[in-house]
């Protein structure tokens, strides 16, 4: 190695007291938080200072991750004398909770130095309680990868989703947005609850709620089975999986945008950290049957949320929908891996695994990045509905350039890192036929059909969004004064941007930081090519891509194209107005709606949704077309709950009297009735 | 890199930006020829290329610069599928740079841009063709890959080159399971070429057109460079089947010398050429689908694919 | 076992995959001419089958069901039908119960149980055909899926007759066909099950001046 001395010095310090010093930044977080109360109404003081020292932390915070994962040492344990009396809280450092701290660092640190520049006076909660909760949010999610015990993780858990409660109704003037940060907060506890018994599960019988104590402990196939489903509930309505994915699209929208990118970049994905921690670290058997499970829902909420996603008018509901969709790609190489772990192929597991975890990274970078993009846009315009916008590419160069970057990585394009994940796992289902069992061998080939409809959907969405916000005419006089981003949101959105590019061109490097994680829960990387352009997960022989080199070649080729034509032909142009079609009363108003470019996902997928549609009659003077597309499952599954647990707490409402002497007689009957059983 | 290597790689880049202009003449020709009509000369494609680099670009007031550029990145994408796809050769350093999953990435990339930029200037015209073309692309896409994945099961590798290899060494007979293959990648193809039962190549009936619609802003060097591109787009659609379902002749690794490359050369010349006149018979005796039957036509395909997987799973246990 | 050459298995695996293809593009067709060809089509890769059955086998009696096959299936009902549908005025049928991409999503569920339910027969036949043994199921349920999928009287009686090949081709897959016999009969059933239909199709057009099987189901019991 030809490191100068100081570099290695300096990494073997960082290397030894690794999550001593993770602890002093989150710390840190939670510090710069509560100072904000010093001067809650300064923006200046909070925005100006706070944020961006945030920002630089979350980067200390990605190093440390970082160099957990690629230092290859051994996990690092430490115990904090704070908690319950005979369960103090337990910390602990590995590759996997690297991998997570990493990815929360990174992308963490561009969403701050962003809101740095976003957040406004009068809007809500003052900006110091805002800060308060930003960090705290911060801070648990950190909390929650540490976490060594079942008490300290469900301290950090529940702590993570009141924080993210406060800040999604900070606008909190508004009802219906009272009505999704209410939602959300039911959800989470629900989850919350599941996870509890998960934990009561794993135990054992031992009464130790260690990690550690559960690692060791001795699970029957069917109380493994059964914390594995909890886990699955307790996660799934976390991470949005369908059909527990209610409360997504409702939050999503209602909370500031870098709150926005934060839940949906960062939160998300504490879930899938849990699903892993329990599915592979802490229940030490798997079954194939709990993949398959895995993978067909993971299936179904990637293709149910790139279908909302197409026919969703609101821009940043699209983008919660998208969301769905992603976190379903990313159980579905989750399902794919305990699959292979099952059957006992454990490279091909650690292939459908890399690819789960390489796609929660990459989507961290480009859905915050598109989330905040949207913030850009909603602060030009005040307009969220994409019918009100278009041509924003004129007036906000930087912001349609940098979201360009997100929309082709989300959409799954080469060279960008979208496209490196989607191909990990259309490679894993490409190995399914040696799994030994025939169905699952047959089912499997509709599963990797399913994916690539998905990713296929998921470009049509994109060019949607994208086409329709920053493209056309503008189809509001009132677009023409849009804004560009300041100069703090240009940097968060850059440098998101740049991990899009960074990511897709050498994946490689994200390879070796999966393989880390792969190493510690099966044992097993993927094969990492000796060239850091070039990644053959599992041979040169069946497949390998790289990304620099094909952005090298279309770089080349373009450059080579654009000289020849130059020096061949000329280059000389004109301006003049578009084609009118002979129709010279064409008004900006005639271009495609949001609603008309999600017309063919309406008529494909028709039985998905419950629509009403309100058409014009030939003779209305001003003929009006107005169409609503409802979730059908929220009125198949979560009306009907929603009316029982109504009629439930309606007949439990009679012991409610009302006079002070029943409720006494209440609480002396308990009493009594817990003394009997005493005896 | 040895000289040879060289050869083989830039040949077939250069044999691919050459040829694909006269295929399109080519098939025009027959086409004329089953319809009764005069045929166009051979020529016809680089005379029209010719008279539109030599025109000045009208520019439509609003273009951003992602508009301008992105007839060069149509042009260079589909260059670059060109030097991955074996039509001539197994051997090419560049085929390892991209395997077949990333090269419907590269076409999906490529329509993703030419989509974008036909909503840039905001004509209602142009964001139907983007709609209209987006749709035919997803539905096509996940059929296309899951035409090559029975491939990729066949040979064990996704790609092309080693898929061509794979066939080559194992004996000569017609796998069942690309039977399905082969009629849903036909199927595809049509589609995503816009050519008759989705869309009119000849056609500028506004109504039908999905193709046309969206490149209706270009003109001169721009337009020029757009229509290379889809000529070589189908040149590219051809030589992947070619590959994947008549792989005899191309020089595969290790017997690919001088004049294993001319022969293979001219077994491309000949499987064009028919291919060629089969495609106008097709078109000439189909008629263009209603957009809503589209897809249908395009699910069809997509499950002949998923079908395939299944028959190859079925029969070779 | 008698000589079988090496490329006598690839083909029949061809030929049965084809058979495969031609029930899907039975499932998506909507005109009942194109559905006629096509069950043309179907017994001509049966008879080709057939034939090379009994020669890889030595069974000779197979050949004489694969002439039974190509007289009846391919030459005879086709033209019965043809005849028919002019005589009826019955060329255009694009009414269906369900949309074609679902009628073949199903069809490819029906194809993974038929796959599913054959493995253990394959396992134990010991023919060189047992692999195409799923596939005859295969035939037989998309048949099944077509008859209930179609509204109009004559694609059910192509149904059926599909449904007959698919049971033809599993006999000859699984047991190298069945005795003669019963072969003889169920053509002869096959026959005489197809004149009754044919009477009745003019019997329903008499009655309810069209083809269309909505009608029959006024005759429930109120």
């Amino acid at each position: 190695m030809s490191h100068p001395g100081w570099v290695s010095r300096g990494v073997v310090l960082l290397q030894r007291h690794d999550l001593h010093w993770v602890l002093l930044l989150v710390l840190g977080w939670l510090f710069l938080g509560a100072i904000g109360l010093l001067r809650p109404h300064s923006l200046r003081f909070v925005a100006r200072g706070l944020f961006p020292a945030g920002a630089v932390l979350g980067l200390g915070v990605a190093l440390l991750g970082a160099v957990a994962l690629l230092a290859g040492q051994a996990p690092q344990a430490m115990v904090l004398p704070l908690g319950l009396p005979n369960l103090p809280f337990h910390l602990r450092l590995d590759a996997l909770s690297g991998f997570f701290l990493l990815l929360m660092g990174v992308a963490g640190a561009g969403i701050s130095i962003f809101a740095a520049g976003y957040f406004r006076s009068g809007e809500g909660t003052a900006p110091g309680l805002l800060g308060l909760h930003y960090h705290i949010f911060l801070a648990s999610m950190a909390l929650v990868v540490l976490a060594d015990d079942a008490y300290f993780f469900m301290v950090a858990w529940e702590l993570m989703a009141l924080s993210s409660y406060f800040l999604v109704v900070s606008q909190h003037r508004l009802p219906e947005i009272r009505r999704a940060g209410f939602l959300y907060l039911l959800m989470a506890h629900l989850g919350a609850l599941c996870l509890l018994l998960c934990f009561g599960v794993l135990q054992g019988g031992k009464w130790q709620f260690t990690f550690d104590a559960m690692r060791g402990a001795p699970l029957a196939p069917l109380w493994a089975t059964v914390a594995f489903l909890l886990a699955l509930l307790g996660f799934g309505a976390k991470a949005g999986l369908v059909p527990l994915h209610g409360w997504l699209p409702e939050a999503h929208p209602a909370a500031p945008s870098p709150v926005s990118a934060m839940m949906s970049g960062l939160m998300l994905k504490t879930a899938v950290y849990g699903m892993l921690r329990i599915t592979f670290d802490l229940l030490h058997i798997q079954f194939w049957q709990w993949g398959v499970l895995v993978l067909v829902l993971g299936l179904f909420s990637a293709l149910y949320g790139a279908i909302f996603a197409g026919v969703k008018t609101d821009m940043k509901r699209l983008l919660a929908y998208s969301s769905i969709e992603n976190i379903g790609i990313i159980f579905t190489g989750i399902g794919l891996a305990i699959l292979f772990a099952a059957c006992h192929l454990p490279l091909f597991a650690a292939l459908a695994l890399s690819a789960a975890l390489l796609h929660a990274l990459n989507h961290a970078f480009f859905k915050s990045l598109l989330f905040l993009a949207t913030g850009n846009v909603l602060h030009a315009t005040k307009r969220r509905s994409l019918g009100a916008l278009g041509g924003l590419a004129h007036t906000m160069p930087w912001v349609a350039t940098l979201a360009l970057v997100g929309t082709l990585a989300i959409a799954g394009l080469p060279p960008l890192n979208g496209f490196v994940s989607e191909w990990l796992l259309l490679q894993a289902f490409l190995f399914t036929p040696r799994i030994p069992h025939p169905f699952i061998n047959m089912l499997v080939p509709l599963g990797a059909a399913v994916l690539a409809l998905t990713v296929a959907l998921a470009a049509y969405v994109m060019v949607k969004f994208y086409g329709i916000i920053f493209l056309g005419q503008p189809r509001e006089p009132a677009l023409a004064e849009a804004h560009d981003a300041n100069w703090l949101e240009r940097i968060g959105l850059t440098w998101l941007a740049l991990g899009c590019i960074a990511i897709g061109v050498l994946p490689q490097i994200a390879l070796r930081a999966t393989g880390a994680v792969t190493g510690l829960l099966l044992g097993q990387t993927v094969n990492l090519s000796s060239r850091i352009w070039w990644i053959a997960p599992i041979g040169a022989k069946q497949a390998s891509y790289s990304g620099l080199l094909l952005l090298a070649g279309i770089i080349c080729v373009v450059g080579i194209t654009f000289v020849a034509v130059r020096i061949l032909a000329h280059g000389r142009f004109r301006r003049t107005v578009p084609w009118d079609c002979g129709y010279p009363w064409q008004t900006s108003r005639m271009q495609d709606t949001a609603e008309g470019f999600g017309q063919p996902i309406r008529h494909i997928f028709g039985s998905a949704f419950d629509m009403e549609r309100e058409l014009p009659s030939p003779s209305d003077s001003a003929p009006r077309y107005r169409i609503h597309v409802e979730d059908r499952l929220w009125r198949m599954a979560y009306v009907p709950i929603a009316r029982a647990v109504q009629r439930l707490s309606d007949s439990i409402g009679v012991l409610q009297g009302g006079r002070l002497a029943i409720y006494l007689l209440y609480s002396f009957l308990t009493l009594l009735g817990l003394l009997a059983g005493v005896l | 890199m040895s000289p040879i290597t060289m050869v083989r790689q830039f040949g077939e880049v250069l044999l691919a930006i050459t040829l694909a202009p006269l295929f399109v003449g080519w098939t025009a020709q027959c086409r004329a020829w089953l319809q009764s009509r005069t045929a166009p000369p051979l020529a016809q494609p680089y005379r029209m290329l010719r008279k539109l680099f030599h025109k000045d670009v009208a520019l439509a007031a609003g273009a951003t610069p992602l508009f301008r550029m992105t007839p060069y990145i149509l042009f260079g994408s589909m260059v670059l599928a060109a030097a991955i796809i074996p039509s001539i050769a197994t051997d090419l350093p560049f085929a390892r740079v991209a395997d077949a999953i990333a090269l419907i990435g590269l076409f999906a990339t490529a329509r993703v841009f030419q989509s974008l930029a036909a909503m840039d200037i905001g004509t209602a015209f142009g964001t139907m063709g983007a709609r209209r073309e987006m749709m035919v692309g997803f539905l096509a896409e996940p059929a296309l890959l899951m035409v090559l994945f029975n491939a990729f099961l066949l040979s064990g590798s996704t790609a092309l080159p080693s898929v061509v290899d794979a066939y080559s060494a194992g004996p000569l007979s017609i796998n069942p399971s690309l039977t399905f293959a082969g009629v849903a990648f036909v199927m595809v193809l049509l589609a995503e070429n816009a050519r008759i039962p989705i869309d009119n190549p000849s056609t500028h009936l506004e109504l039908t057109m999905i193709h046309e619609a969206m490149l209706l802003e270009y003109s001169a060097r721009h337009l020029a460079l757009i229509e290379w591109a889809s000529s070589l787009k189908l040149f590219n659609y051809a030589c992947i089947g070619f590959a994947l379902f008549l792989p005899w002749g191309i020089a595969t690794h290790g017997a690919d010398g001088g004049w294993a490359l001319l022969l293979a050369a001219g077994a491309l010349i000949g499987k064009l050429i028919v291919f060629g006149a089969a495609l106008a018979l097709v078109e000439s005796l189909s008629a263009k689908l209603r957009i809503f039957r589209a897809p249908e036509y395009l699910a069809t395909a997509f499950l002949l694919a998923v079908l395939g997987l299944l028959v190859h799973l079925l029969l070779g246990s | 076992m008698p000589h079988s050459p090496h490329w006598i298995v690839p083909s029949l695996n061809l030929l049965a995959s084809l058979l495969l293809l031609i029930s899907f593009a039975m499932l998506s067709r909507r005109r009942t001419q194109r559905l006629i060809t096509l069950f043309a089509w179907q017994g001509a890769i049966l008879f080709t089958s057939t034939c090379l059955v009994a020669y890889s086998s030595g069974h000779k009696e197979l050949y004489y069901s694969a002439a039974l096959t190509l007289m009846l299936k391919v030459i005879a009902l086709p033209w019965i039908l043809h005849r028919l549908i002019r005589r009826l005025g019955a060329q255009w049928d694009s009414e269906l119960l369900v949309n074609i991409p679902t009628t073949m999503l199903v069809g490819l569920v029906l194809v993974i149980f038929a796959f599913g339910l054959a493995q253990p027969i394959s396992l134990m036949a010991t023919t060189i055909t047992r692999n195409t043994i799923g596939i005859a199921l295969a035939v037989i349920f998309l048949a099944f899926l077509m008859m209930i999928t179609r509204r109009k009287a004559i694609t059910q009686v192509i149904g059926f007759l599909a449904m007959e090949n698919g049971l033809f081709f599993a006999a000859t897959s699984a047991t190298y066909g069945m005795p003669m016999v019963i072969e003889l009969g169920i053509a002869l059933d096959l026959l005489v099950g197809f004149f009754i239909l044919g009477i009745f199709f003019f019997q329903i057009r008499e009655q309810f001046d069209s083809l269309d099987l909505r009608h029959l189901e006024a005759l429930k019991e109120e």
